[in-house]
């Protein structure tokens, strides 16, 4: 069965539909995201159960995995990011373009989770700006698949003007990146 | 006699006074060796017609601050496959210079194990072919698992100690 | 893709005679490659396709185990060797509750071992299946994939019941488990028993005997069982090259004596056989599972070890005694005997060893875990000197190594 996408509000009469750019923009974007797994760990084999066929996230139009960061919308960083492993994070958010999305799976790469070690970056948002964050070590593929949909949120209803607004760019400085 | 212990026996009289102390925890044969010419006591256990301990299985280190002279302990285990005899030696350095020759041209496995000791422990293993750090950053300047540093990422700020009883 | 059988052998010349005036590249592979399974990098010198040279760097998830350990007390411990091998946790998990029985001299009830040899061996199968299917992925073929992860699905469904975690799963405890097999578990078990084979069976028709797969394994990263032994292969890699060097048989742990199965071998160490000796492993592990439940001894799930056991819930609400074992437990103030052990199981990708240093305080002194694909990993330039880019991408999937356990 082909399920279609809800369409945006707006004025719908005989053989037209006018609505707002940014909802058209909107929708689609948010159900056509190309992620980029960025599995280290424990929750990237979680996240291949989620790609399997019992949970398939190909249900929510991600199933399409690009594993260069040009192409890519969602960032998902998934398992413990090494003090090592930051500049590498860091480059492939940069290269990512825009509109891009990061969501963060798991405890290690929200908060270092339980390695408060000396060779753990404690927390992914030290160095790039997380959109929306997983709990579980590891998280269910449930929960995983929850985590996308709230990024789908957001990309449904952001403005197209974000992207060039002074407070983004002024976060962006924040991390120093460009 | 069982077979294991005669083995044992075996193992004791090979390494004659290069043993300088042994005994069984868990029956597992532990011997401690002198530093100096490990390489040549090893070899003498893997060359030895019967015993054969061709098979490196571990090797790490362990810190012991309290013990002045013999402040790191290099241990080996060794496992003869036909024999299916387990050996573990114990070398002992001092913290000033622990220095102590590779096992690299017996055991290539003794490779990495030995990049990951001294990245741990800074134990200097002459001769090695590569010694760099392994695990850690290049530019760290300490080695972790010595006791007297701490676990915690020291950068972390949100952390009350009071609440954690430091 | 295949290549003439000279230059697999890892003797390749240094200019290959297909080389394009001698030119050589440096490629990175890695960290973040998809084809490297995680975390390895992988600086290779290439000419044309062919691989000349090849530098791994390590220690991108490196979490500090070892240090960590050192700071918790010894039930506290388990839930980190979940995260060393996560594609088989319950295999560490066990080989730890098993290290501290052996230090603190805890003897267990023969029911408790059969009970943990169903779930190592269940989680053995999960664990080749994720890496064979994966191995089919790397060739191309997705579609064993998509079969067989359903099938893992299960087997985490099992996990489940018993400790209420799929995949990181800290299952049982010192002393036994925390309770006894339900019967959903049983059904669940059951039902997986019966129509599991089948389907393995497919998906083994799919590739094994598959001309186009095995003409892309056949001679990729061979390795010798001389220098295999020199590198300290250990598990189904060392199988594959044929020594048939199991630790279950050869130090039989939790009553794996009382077992009939087979250690099968392979020939070359090269993929295919990697591959094939773990297809044929989880038949075996199959036939444990059949065995173990069908001679399954009565009695209790866990042995009478108040310092290690945790008392059931409702006690520790009613009774005293129950309440300050209790508080002892949790808090991580066990008795523990000073002393030195080595224990050692067969995990998923070869011989994992505890080495624990205990001085009787609350936590161990040191603990140093043997990971068997940090030792094996050193080889995989040896291994892959010589042969197409591709050809390494499979030697590395088939060499089932784990990053959380490479690292530490």
């Amino acid at each position: 069965m082909v399920k279609m996408a809800d369409k945006p509000d707006g004025y719908e009469g005989q053989g037209f539909f006018a609505t707002s750019l940014d909802k058209v923009i909107g929708m689609a974007r948010a159900n056509s995201l190309w992620p980029l797994p960025f599995a280290t760990s424990c929750c990237g084999i979680e996240f291949m159960a989620t790609m399997g066929a019992t949970y398939d996230l190909a249900r929510f139009g991600s199933e399409r995995l690009s594993f260069s960061p040009r192409q890519a919308d969602l960032l998902m960083v998934m398992g413990t990011i090494a003090k090592k492993m930051g500049p590498v994070l860091k480059q492939v958010y940069d290269q990512m373009a825009e509109p891009k999305w990061v969501l963060s799976v798991g405890a290690c790469a929200s908060s270092g989770g339980i390695f408060d070690t000396y060779s753990v970056l404690q927390g992914i948002d030290r160095i790039i700006p997380v959109d929306v964050y997983v709990p579980g070590c590891p998280p269910r593929p449930e929960q995983i698949i929850e985590g996308v949909m709230k990024i789908q949120e957001l990309a449904k209803n952001e403005s197209l003007r974000r992207r060039h607004s002074e407070e983004y760019k002024k976060m962006l400085e924040s991390y120093n990146l460009t | 006699m069982s077979n294991q212990e005669m083995l044992a026996q075996t193992a004791l009289e090979v390494l004659g006074d290069k043993a300088l102390s042994s005994h069984s925890p868990y029956g597992l044969l532990t011997v401690e060796v002198p530093a100096e010419g490990i390489v040549e006591t090893v070899r003498s256990l893997v060359e030895h017609p019967v015993l054969r301990m061709g098979f490196l299985t571990d090797l790490c280190a362990v810190h012991y601050p309290d013990d002045p002279g013999r402040e790191i302990a290099v241990v080996y285990h060794l496992h003869s496959l036909p024999n299916n005899f387990r050996l573990r030696l114990k070398a002992f350095l001092p913290i000033a210079n622990p220095a102590i020759d590779t096992m690299t041209p017996l055991f290539s496995a003794a490779n990495w194990m030995e990049r990951e000791t001294y990245d741990f422990y800074g134990v200097q293993f002459t001769g090695h072919p590569d010694l760099r750090r392994i695990l850690n950053v290049d530019h760290m300047d300490y080695f972790p698992l010595r006791k007297e540093y701490a676990l915690e990422d020291e950068t972390r700020d949100d952390k009350d100690d009071r609440f954690f009883g430091r | 893709m295949t290549t003439p059988d000279t230059q697999k052998q890892g003797q390749a010349p240094l200019v290959a005679h297909d080389s394009i005036d001698g030119e050589i590249a440096i490629l990175n592979l890695g960290p973040t490659h998809p084809a490297t399974h995680g975390v390895f990098q992988n600086v290779l010198k290439v000419d044309g396709e062919r691989i000349l040279e090849a530098e791994p760097t390590i220690g991108y998830i490196h979490r500090a185990f070892e240090k960590l350990a050192e700071r918790r007390p010894y039930n506290q411990i388990t839930p980190i060797t979940d995260r060393l091998n996560y594609c088989s946790s319950p295999i560490n998990n066990m080989g730890w509750h098993m290290t501290v029985e052996k230090l603190a001299g805890i003897e267990l009830p023969k029911r408790v071992e059969y009970m943990r040899v169903i779930i190592m061996e269940l989680s053995r199968i999960a664990d080749h299946l994720i890496c064979n299917s994966v191995i089919g992925v790397d060739t191309g073929a997705l579609t064993g994939f998509t079969y067989m992860f359903q099938e893992r699905e299960l087997i985490y469904e099992m996990f489940e019941e018993v400790c209420g975690a799929r995949l990181t799963t800290n299952i049982g405890r010192v002393g036994g488990f925390e309770r006894d097999f339900s019967d959903a578990f049983k059904y669940k078990l059951d039902e997986f028993l019966k129509g599991f084979s089948a389907r393995f069976e497919e998906f083994d028709g799919l590739l094994t005997r598959n001309r186009i797969f095995m003409d892309r394994v056949i001679k990729a990263g061979p390795i010798s069982a001389e220098r295999a032994l020199n590198y300290g292969f250990t598990g189904p890699n060392l199988r594959a090259a044929g020594v048939d060097y199991d630790v279950r048989v050869m130090n039989p742990y939790s009553s794996y004596e009382d077992f009939e199965f087979d250690i099968p071998i392979g020939q070359d160490g090269d993929t295919f056989d990697r591959f094939v000796v773990r297809q044929q492993e989880i038949r075996e592990s199959l036939k444990i599972i059949r065995q173990a439940l069908d001679n399954m001894p009565a009695g209790k799930h866990f042995t009478d070890v108040p310092d290690f056991y945790l008392p059931p819930k409702d006690e520790v609400y009613r009774s005293m005694e129950a309440l300050i074992y209790h508080f002892k437990i949790v808090m991580g103030e066990t008795p523990i005997p000073a002393g030195e052990v080595y224990h050692a199981v067969e995990g998923g990708n070869g011989e994992l060893g505890y080495y624990l240093i205990s001085d009787g305080g609350r936590t161990p002194y040191r603990l140093h875990f043997r990971r068997p694909c940090f030792i094996y990993y050193q080889a995989y330039p040896e291994m892959i000197k010589g042969s197409m880019l591709s050809d390494a991408v499979l030697t590395m999937s088939s060499m089932n190594v784990i990053a959380g356990e490479l690292d530490a």
